[in-house]
């Protein structure tokens, strides 16, 4: 939504969003690349396997978002429910 | 030298008491020449006892200085000088006086705390810290925040007299009062953790801070999030470096709050949750206790100062020119608030550990103390934390507060005293993470050989950045993204918000049922007792008939008789 009168902003319109999403993407996988070819430290095991760090980060955020969204069904309650009594 | 220098939080409660009296520049001269001063006044301090008193049989040292307390030092003079420029443009109206004077005497009360030399003078400072404090959240003048700021006293009130407990059972065991390394060991040890833990937030002990601190002013939130809390990482620094426990409870706060961060739709209990999260990796820190670990702590810590600070303050900003901070009802406020923006996502990139922010130059230094140390498990779960932090404070603060869908708000941009102290902060989080040598290393507790800028740390956490963030996107672009919601979100503070009324309540009418029923069978009991009393006792009964006199002297014969064949048997 756009207040009347406004010029649409370059984030106004959903395919320059698609078209950042899809470059950040990209950068994504370029970082991913790059793991195969610095050589890096490994302290913990797990840290072995190529692109670790990548995966951990999109395994672990999309379980955390899923298992808060699950959350909300055992905690959530109407805004106003320390208020009504 | 001789120890009666003027301790350092001195100045501040005489400002305290000074500046409801002052107008304009005037007053805003000494609010932000107070912390200049105060830090200029710390250089070249030596290590030691700088002054003492006493009081009654105690020798109290209420101003000792090591690397340590110096660090929280000049932390605390910044911080409240950043919170000072970002609250000048207060009105009357909106209680600038009292905030002012409040914001004094509570960033002396952390100073007075960080240079306590034994456990007496910080139980002072720490009760101090909550009665000054508990006025910025009743500044706010609403119904939620008079009672959320009552919650607020009483929880930390209670940790005060936790902590003289444990410091007087202290001084009856082993003769001193000093505050010093404590490790756990006993009764008076484990109350004063406790003690500690409340106000650093410990898992279920943090119900009051998620429950206060977005009830408080836009401004108040600001001092709010520097001082309390901190104060209690440099107490557990002090006190109970290499305490296995921790290492538990520190991985704890980091992981749990980030669920309640995800579903949470004001955007400053956001960065409530955010702080338990980010004190959890210095509780981690201090648990190690390794000289990398508590460096990374502390370093932590003073970042932490700075860039939560900076959320808070751009998230003030919002609630101070729209009158909410709700995820539901924001959206596209880059547009009118552009510089608040940038300078939010300056903070979102210092807290998520950006490479060349500050946030990536300390928590780094925890997450190699816990690989170092071989905690392979901890490091995960902490992996895991980073990965959550990315989520709530990298994206969802600036992406709801100032993206997302436009919400249609227009407004002007913050005051420029918001601004200048948001500059400040962002150049801060910025010089801190590219130069950490030059800023924050040296002055840490130990000697820094901690290399933040190599191909592996960079490389890592980059690829944690881009994935959890493109994760979060990729949600959101296909729906599987939770959307906000106006609720509340049930947390520990449930337990005496709820519960424990309806307790006190059902075992109030419990009781009274108890004591009605009991009131009614004694009644009963009585009338019965009364009718055959009556009956006994009336003319006609047998107690009121006569007796003729030889009736009762055949008893008493028959009486001594009976007597006579005992005696003679």
């Amino acid at each position: 939504m756009k207040a009347s009168g406004e010029r649409a902003r370059f984030l106004d319109r959903q395919r320059n969003v698609d078209r950042l999403l899809w470059g950040a993407t990209a950068l994504g996988v370029i970082v991913i690349l790059s793991d195969f070819f610095f050589h890096r430290h490994v302290y913990h095991p797990w840290e072995n396997f190529r692109g670790f760090y990548g995966v951990f980060g999109a395994v672990g955020i999309v379980l955390l978002v899923q298992l808060a969204k699950a959350l909300r069904r055992l905690v959530m309650r109407d805004e106003d429910y320390y208020e009504s009594d | 030298m001789s120890p009666t220098e003027l301790p350092p939080f001195a100045a501040y409660f005489a400002a305290a008491l000074l500046v409801p009296f002052l107008r304009g520049w005037l007053r805003a001269g000494v609010l932000l020449l107070v912390p200049v001063l105060g830090a200029l006044a710390l250089l070249g301090l030596e290590p030691g006892v700088h002054a003492q008193v006493r009081v009654m049989d105690f020798t109290l040292t209420v101003f000792q200085v090591d690397r340590l307390s110096l660090l929280f030092g000049y932390l605390f003079n910044l911080a409240a000088f950043l919170a000072f420029l970002f609250s000048l443009h207060l009105k009357r109206e909106e209680g600038a006086a009292l905030q002012h004077s409040a914001g004094l005497a509570y960033a002396g009360s952390a100073l007075g705390a960080v240079f306590a030399g034994d456990l007496i003078t910080l139980f002072i400072f720490w009760e101090l810290l909550a009665l000054t404090s508990v006025f910025l959240v009743w500044a706010r003048k609403s119904n939620r925040s008079l009672s959320s700021g009552v919650r607020y006293l009483v929880v930390n009130v209670v940790s005060g007299v936790l902590l003289l407990a444990g410091a007087l059972i202290h001084a009856h065991q082993t003769g001193s009062i000093a505050f010093t390394y404590l490790g756990l060991d006993g009764l008076a040890s484990w109350l004063i953790l406790l003690a500690f833990g409340i106000k650093a937030g410990f898992p279920l002990l943090h119900g009051w801070l998620v429950d206060a601190y977005p009830e408080a002013t836009p401004t108040g939130t600001v001092f709010l999030s520097a001082f309390t809390t901190k104060v209690a990482v440099y107490a557990l620094a002090r006190a109970f470096p290499g305490t296995d426990l921790l290492v538990t409870v520190g991985v704890v706060m980091t992981c749990f709050p980030i669920f309640y961060a995800v579903i949470e739709n004001d955007l400053r209990r956001v960065l409530s949750y955010s702080m338990i999260n980010q004190i959890g990796f210095m509780v981690v820190g201090i648990g190690l206790g390794t000289p990398l670990a508590v460096n990374g702590a502390v370093a932590h810590a003073f970042n932490d100062v700075i860039f939560k600070g900076l959320l808070m303050m751009s998230m003030g900003a919002v609630l101070f020119r729209t009158g909410t901070v709700k995820g539901t009802d924001l959206g596209g406020l880059y547009k009118s608030m552009p510089l608040t923006a940038a300078f939010s996502l300056v903070g979102a990139a210092s807290i998520s550990a950006v490479p060349l922010f500050s946030g990536f130059v300390s928590k780094s230094m925890v997450m190699a103390a816990a690989l170092e140390g071989g905690h392979g498990w901890i490091w995960i779960l902490l992996l895991f934390a980073s990965a959550g932090v990315v989520e709530h404070a990298g994206i969802k603060i600036p992406f709801f507060g100032f993206f997302a869908h436009d919400s249609g708000i227009r407004t002007r941009e913050a005051p420029l005293n918001m601004l200048l102290a948001m500059g400040i902060a962002s150049v801060l989080c910025i010089a801190i993470g590219a130069f950490p040598h030059k800023t924050v290393y040296p002055l840490l507790p130990f000697p820094v050989e901690f290399v933040p800028y190599d191909a592996t740390h960079v490389l890592t956490q980059l690829q944690l950045l881009f994935f959890s963030s493109l994760g979060v996107f990729w949600m959101m672009r296909t729906g599987w993204y939770p959307p906000e919601k106006r609720s509340v979100n049930l947390d520990s503070d449930w337990a005496y918000r709820w519960l424990a009324p309806r307790v006190v309540r059902s075992a109030g009418s419990a009781i009274a049922r108890a004591d009605g029923g009991f009131r009614r069978v004694s009644l009963r009991w009585l009338s019965v007792f009364l009718k055959e009393a009556a009956k006994a006792l009336s003319p006609t009964s047998g107690l009121s008939r006569h007796y003729p006199t030889g009736f009762m002297v055949l008893w008493v014969s028959i009486l001594l008789g009976a007597y006579l064949l005992f005696y003679f048997l």
